[in-house]
């Protein structure tokens, strides 16, 4: 650097490569402090360079601007010249809006969950208006999409919902032996496994199965029609989204989840049938007999009327959700991630108000 | 000037399986040249692009990047090699979950030892050269079409790439966008000395930033005419490029006869 009476000569020199030596972002700093009135820069001994140079060419001539000093790139390679010249100082940022207040952020949320409560309604009363409709063969949803739905929500699932009810039942049987055989009451084991799987475990298993298999596999594929810009081009073209896309899903997973459940119920008292003939002194007969005797009809209906709600409520969160997602890759996991969320929760909430309805019916 | 590259094509045959796409493709790419890789639809422009950059192995022939052979270099170096390469494909290809500094960011922090003081001033710097230096937090979803194509840019431009490519750079955008794509791309590469390889059909682009490039031919399968876009224009008599260059019909074509009548 030399200064000849009022003007600073910056003399470049050697390689001026980013990666390889960084850059001299603060420079300028260091430049300006010298009190000079203009600069200008001699670059005759200058070697290779890149972007390291433009970074501290363009730092220096902000700074330089805003000391009100004179910035003179005239003996700069010609490149150098124009790279300056588009890497131009932005026009300043708008100000970022102030944060708002804890008293307005809880209003703003408590607007946001009333909005996403009348969303939610509003596409439970389509379903049963649509889905009367489509008895009725008035809606525009297909029957073959309905029966691929199906297909997916059901056949499809059976693997994975057999293994976890048999597990299940297995368990029960596993803990119950372990405790009613002090007593020697080891047949009990039977009327606690039939109980509890078709009061409880084979619709809430089979839904948290299905909330993350079916639910999620729905908010994503919808969310990312959403990215592609799918859900667009069906309502250009005139095609009730509604009908086309979520009415078959929603009624696939709700018609698919009772039969779910009877199946998991199913499973679930062999996987006990199996533990307890094989560890306690229990014929197969009196196991089935003693079955047969503790689950009561009302038991089965209880299990069945959770189970529909359960499709319903998990159909409908990841339709609602797939609908409600933005449009990037990431709002796609986003998207299913809250699915899931979503409907787990929802879904032990849910069978608690049964459990509290159930007491009250004396079931 | 920081570094400039001459790339190399010499016997190239690329495909898929038993399905080729080119064959016997040879050129060589001057440093800092601007050059076009030209040719019309299905023709296998991207495909070729695809082979220089790494992502494609072809079947056989060598591409030589500088002095070394591209693909018969291990992994490794291939990764190094790749380093000195920008691309901006076709629709920007940004990450979406991260804003357009993060995305030009990203490279600077994943391959170099820079500070972080150091990755911001050249952030700043590569999204101000592309005239996105207000826009450096803003995510990608919320950019319009030609501001994700000039933050595609920002991020190709990130290591300072000796050698550019670009797959369509003008496709999605309005003739004024377009034109000022292409003037940015012309600075950039006079600026900092990059040899910029271009794969598009539009015409107007070409004839502006092209130096020099091929003409690959989809019935014949390899390059059927060499030299700068406006030259073939004006001097090539190959029916099919003249046809290209000048935006007419070919001899012979009925097919868009049969269409009509349709």
């Amino acid at each position: 650097m030399l200064t000849e009476g009022a003007q600073t000569v910056i003399t470049l020199s050697g390689d001026w490569i980013a990666c390889a030596e960084g850059v001299e972002a603060g420079a300028p700093q260091r430049i300006l402090a010298t009190r000079t009135q203009s600069l200008a820069f001699d670059s005759d001994r200058l070697g290779r360079w890149d972007s390291a140079l433009i970074v501290f060419l363009s730092s220096l001539r902000d700074a330089a601007q805003d000391a009100g000093i004179a910035f003179d790139p005239a003996r700069l390679p010609a490149p150098a010249q124009r790279l300056l010249t588009l890497a131009a100082r932005p026009a300043a940022a708008p100000a970022a809006p102030a944060v708002p207040s804890v008293l307005t952020r809880t209003g703003l949320l408590a607007i946001a969950l009333a909005a996403e409560g009348i969303e939610v309604s509003a596409l439970i009363g389509d379903t049963v208006l649509r889905s009367g409709m489509a008895l009725r063969g008035r809606a525009a949803m297909r029957g073959g999409d309905l029966i691929d739905c199906m297909r997916d929500a059901g056949a499809s699932a059976l693997p994975i919902v057999t293994v976890v009810n048999l597990l299940v039942g297995g368990i029960l049987a596993f803990v119950g032996a372990v405790q009613l055989r002090a007593f020697g009451a080891d047949i009990y084991v039977a009327s606690l496994v039939g109980i509890a799987v078709v009061r409880e475990m084979a619709a809430l298993m089979t839904a948290i199965i299905m909330s993350g298999r079916t639910g999620g596999a729905y908010a994503a594929s919808i969310a990312t029609m959403q990215g592609n810009e799918e859900i667009d081009a069906l309502e250009a073209v005139g095609i009730p989204v509604f009908d086309y896309l979520i009415l078959p899903r929603i009624l696939a997973l709700t018609g698919m989840m009772p039969i779910l459940y009877l199946y998991g119920c199913a499973i679930g008292i062999f996987g006990g049938f199996v533990v307890a003939v094989a560890t306690l002194d229990l014929s197969p007969i009196a196991f089935i007999e003693a079955t047969r005797t503790a689950v009561a009809a009302s038991q089965f209906a209880l299990g069945l009327a959770k189970s529909l709600a359960f499709g319903a409520l998990i159909a409908i969160a990841g339709c609602r959700v797939g609908l409600r997602a933005g449009r990037s890759a990431a709002d796609v996991g986003t998207a299913a991630t809250s699915a899931v969320v979503a409907s787990v929760v929802g879904v032990i909430a849910l069978d608690a108000v049964f459990a509290v309805c159930a007491d009250a019916l004396g079931i | 000037m920081a570094r400039d590259a001459k790339l190399e094509v010499e016997g190239l045959t690329i495909g898929f399986g038993d399905t080729i796409v080119q064959q016997d493709v040879s050129f060589t790419v001057s440093a800092g040249s601007i050059f076009a890789i030209m040719g019309g639809s299905g023709c296998g422009k991207s495909t070729l692009l695809k082979a220089m950059i790494g992502l494609l192995r072809p079947s056989a022939g060598t591409i030589r990047v500088g002095e070394e052979d591209y693909w018969a270099a291990s992994a490794a170096r291939r990764a190094e090699i790749g380093r000195g390469f920008g691309v901006l494909f076709q629709s920007g290809a940004l990450w979406t979950s991260m804003n357009a500094a993060a995305n030009v960011a990203l490279p600077l922090r994943m391959l170099t030892n820079l500070d972080e003081k150091s990755i911001a001033a050249l952030v700043a710097v590569k999204l101000a050269l592309v005239g996105l230096g207000a826009a450096g937090e803003t995510m990608p979803a919320d950019l319009s079409g030609g501001m994700r194509k000039r933050a595609g840019l920002a991020r190709a431009l990130a290591l300072d790439p000796a050698i550019l490519f670009f797959d369509e750079p003008s496709a999605g955008l309005d003739p004024i966008s377009s034109k000022r794509l292409d003037d940015l791309i012309r600075e950039l590469s006079s600026g900092f000395g990059t040899t910029v390889v271009l794969v598009s059909h539009e015409l107007s682009s070409l004839f502006d930033i092209c130096d020099d490039g091929i003409f690959l031919d989809a019935e014949t399968k390899t390059v059927i005419a060499r030299g700068a876009p406006a030259t073939l224009r004006d001097e090539c008599r190959h029916p099919t490029v003249h046809a290209f260059m000048n935006r007419e019909r070919p001899p012979g074509d009925l097919a868009g006869d049969a269409h009509e009548r349709r």
